[in-house]
């Protein structure tokens, strides 16, 4: 075992990928030269020099068009865009072509590419800086969406991406880069679409992904050992391709679910998560779905308020008292 | 330039410092938080463009704004409280650094989205234009938003209409850690961009105060007579990182040191001193003005409340 952060394990999983074979690159702004806005690429230019990481200008849709077009010919691009705020620059490569060419060429071309990018708020970086739009990724058929919250999962899940003929996107929260965490030393691979119970429980399921995770965990452990009251969490790890059967047997064990994401609430992936719950496990719950989220606005550089907009420890503990009458 | 003016400037590009390095040692003490980029070295840029802007005049900018905002006279109080996220700051803390907007000064936003800025800034001179109002866009950008899109949809587009905008480029020949010669072929003379766009282009030493003055007295007059936009660049450095969160490994110390040298207010300094201008006197004086005036912001900020956590849903729509 290694005791890694999140930011070395997915910096492990680069190297791996640029050593297994030629044709993987890595290309997006500020990755060489500066070591990486948040240093998960810090060495590698020295290590594995220009032709291979690519430092390229502030140009996100042609970051990602040349991943595109290059994917489709035979290489391995890993595409990192600095933070998904920046994405939103690439959305037409991404969702108009990314997304689409295999199926309109009916198989003709595909696009292998790695969209590395860096997602959440928290952080006081102000209402441009702080989004989470994973969510909305996840809702366009043709991509695959990544949302490790462990630095074991960011490697296994990593390794995986690797693998795929599809565009994905692999999007690592900003605040958990410094979050330690046991990494097997023996060669392991995560499947897509394989949700993990992050703590056992009976009373209530809670489904999360990325940097809420650890937020459902420490409610979870605050409602236990206060109230005796065993939550079970789920951990998603990937978006898309979604595991609804783990989510499903849980809530059919505990009667009682509630989905917490950090994305806005209106239009939030949770509500997708909620709405198959009570189609597929009615009979079994005790209570609606609750679901937690940020709220509806942007998010405020102050402190104080911009806790106010995410959802944490306190609000789940709330919340669960409040429905589950505890 | 007249003698008023020039002290002016002065004074100003010294309270652009001296505020910059309070707000420096406030990020270390946790007092600022979040991104903060720091302007210091390029004040010359904002000194001499600002100054010759009237009231109607629209600035729009990029998240490196503390500079720009106090050149526009924006009371350096509220910009401190914005830093500090609290209620008297500019958007009474809810935007920090990179957000910093004084509407009734036509301070149109620091924009944090590299280039988000250019397409906004075609919008206040269609506007302008529209209404003739005469006012003049002063539109600031970094070398690395060149590469952006927007930035060519707005050229463009600028040029087309005749839109009277003055694009000020801020070449401080890094975006982040990546030096200009690797983002681009024309690296240090960015300017010869703008003739593909039939835009007229300049090139100035951002460094000197009086020469980014007098070209852009110079230009506005032209935009003002209506041929359409004008494109500067000023040659500048940042003598601080890229944010405060930047190891700065990318540049040598010593490149660094060697712009310290042709630091902008020094070198004004020696101008103003030499054509007697000032005197050591004076300039003592001013520089005491200027200290009591950024303590004086930063007593104001640390005083301000912070925003009632009511005040959350407020300004996301109209409140009706
Ligand atoms: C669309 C977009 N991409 C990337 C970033 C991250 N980023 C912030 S500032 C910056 C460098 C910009 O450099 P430049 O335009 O030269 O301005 P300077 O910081 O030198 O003043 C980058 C890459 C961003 N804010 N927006
Ligand atoms: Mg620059």
């Amino acid at each position: 075992m290694n005791n890694l952060t999140l930011r070395e394990s997915i910096k492990k999983g680069l190297i791996e990928a640029l050593e297994s074979d030629p044709n993987v690159f890595l290309m997006g702004e500020d990755i060489g030269e500066y070591n990486g806005a948040y240093a998960v690429t810090s060495g590698l230019l020295k290590q594995f020099g220009p032709k291979r990481i690519i430092d390229t200008p502030i140009s996100e849709s042609v970051i990602l068009g040349t991943g595109i077009g290059s994917a489709a010919t035979g290489l391995r691009p890993i595409i990192e865009i600095m933070t998904i705020n920046f994405l939103l620059l690439a959305f037409d490569q991404l969702i108009n072509h990314a997304a689409k060419l295999r199926y309109m060429s009916n198989g003709q071309l595909e696009v292998p590419l790695v969209l590395r990018t860096v997602t959440g708020g928290g952080a006081q970086l102000g209402a441009t800086h702080s989004q989470s739009f994973e969510g909305w990724l996840a809702s366009v058929p043709g991509l695959k969406v990544v949302c490790p919250s462990t630095p074991k999962d960011a490697l296994g899940l990593f390794r995986t991406s690797m693998k795929q003929k599809d565009p994905v996107v692999f999007a690592e929260h900003a605040l958990l880069y410094g979050v330690r965490g046991d990494v097997p030393d023996k060669f392991y691979e995560i499947p897509f679409g394989k949700a993990d119970i992050k703590r056992p429980g009976n009373k209530v399921t809670i489904i999360s992904y990325s940097g809420m995770v650890r937020t459902c965990i420490q409610a979870s452990e605050f409602l236990s050992k206060n109230f005796n009251f065993e939550c079970e969490v789920i951990d998603l790890r990937t978006l898309r391709p979604l595991d609804f059967e783990t989510i499903i047997k849980s809530v059919k064990k505990t009667g009682r679910a509630v989905v917490v994401e950090e994305a806005w609430k209106t239009g939030g992936f949770g509500a997708n998560i909620s709405e198959t719950i009570q189609l597929e496990a009615f009979d079994y719950l005790d209570s609606p779905v609750i679901r937690i989220a940020s709220e509806d606005v942007p998010a405020p550089y102050n402190r104080k308020l911009e806790l106010d907009t995410m959802p944490s420890e306190q609000k789940i503990v709330t919340a669960i008292k409040q429905n589950f009458s505890i | 330039m007249e003698q008023s003016k020039t002290i002016q400037i002065y004074e100003n590009m010294l309270l652009m410092r001296r505020f910059e390095e309070e707000t420096g040692r406030l990020y270390m003490e946790g007092a600022i938080r979040g991104f903060c980029h720091l302007y210091i070295g390029e004040e010359a840029v904002a000194a001499g463009t600002i100054s010759c802007l009237s009231e109607k005049d629209y600035i729009i900018t990029h998240y490196r704004d503390h500079g720009h905002a106090l050149a526009r006279g924006i009371d350096p109080k509220n910009v401190m409280s914005e830093l500090m996220g609290k209620s008297d700051g500019t958007s009474a803390g809810k935007g920090g650094s990179m957000h910093i907007f004084d509407v009734s000064k036509r301070f149109m936003g620091g924009h944090a989205i590299v280039g988000g800025q250019l397409p906004i800034a075609c919008g206040l001179g269609f506007s302008s234009k529209y209404k003739e109002e005469d006012s003049v866009v002063l539109c600031f950008l970094g070398d690395g938003a060149v590469n952006e899109g927007e930035f060519h949809e707005s050229l463009n587009l600028a040029s087309l209409w005749k839109l009277p905008i003055l694009f000020c480029l801020e070449n401080n020949l890094y975006g982040m850690g990546t030096h200009v010669n690797k983002t681009r072929s024309s690296g240090e003379n960015i300017y010869k961009i703008a003739d593909s766009y039939n835009i007229p282009s300049l090139q100035v030493d951002g460094m000197d105060v009086i020469e980014v003055e007098k070209a852009t007295q110079e230009s506005i007059e032209k935009i003002k007579s209506g041929q359409g936009p004008i494109f500067m660049e000023a040659l500048c450095y940042r003598f601080r990182g890229h944010s405060m969160a930047d190891p700065s490994s990318y540049r040598k110390s010593q490149e660094v040191k060697n712009w310290q040298k042709n630091d902008p207010i020094i070198k004004f300094e020696r101008f103003l001193i030499n054509q007697n201008i000032i005197d050591q006197k004076q300039i003592l004086k001013i520089k005491e003005n200027v200290d009591s005036e950024v303590e004086k912001s930063i007593e104001f900020a640390q005083n301000s409340p912070d925003p009632k956590i009511e005040s959350l849903f407020e300004n996301v729509y109209k409140n009706e």
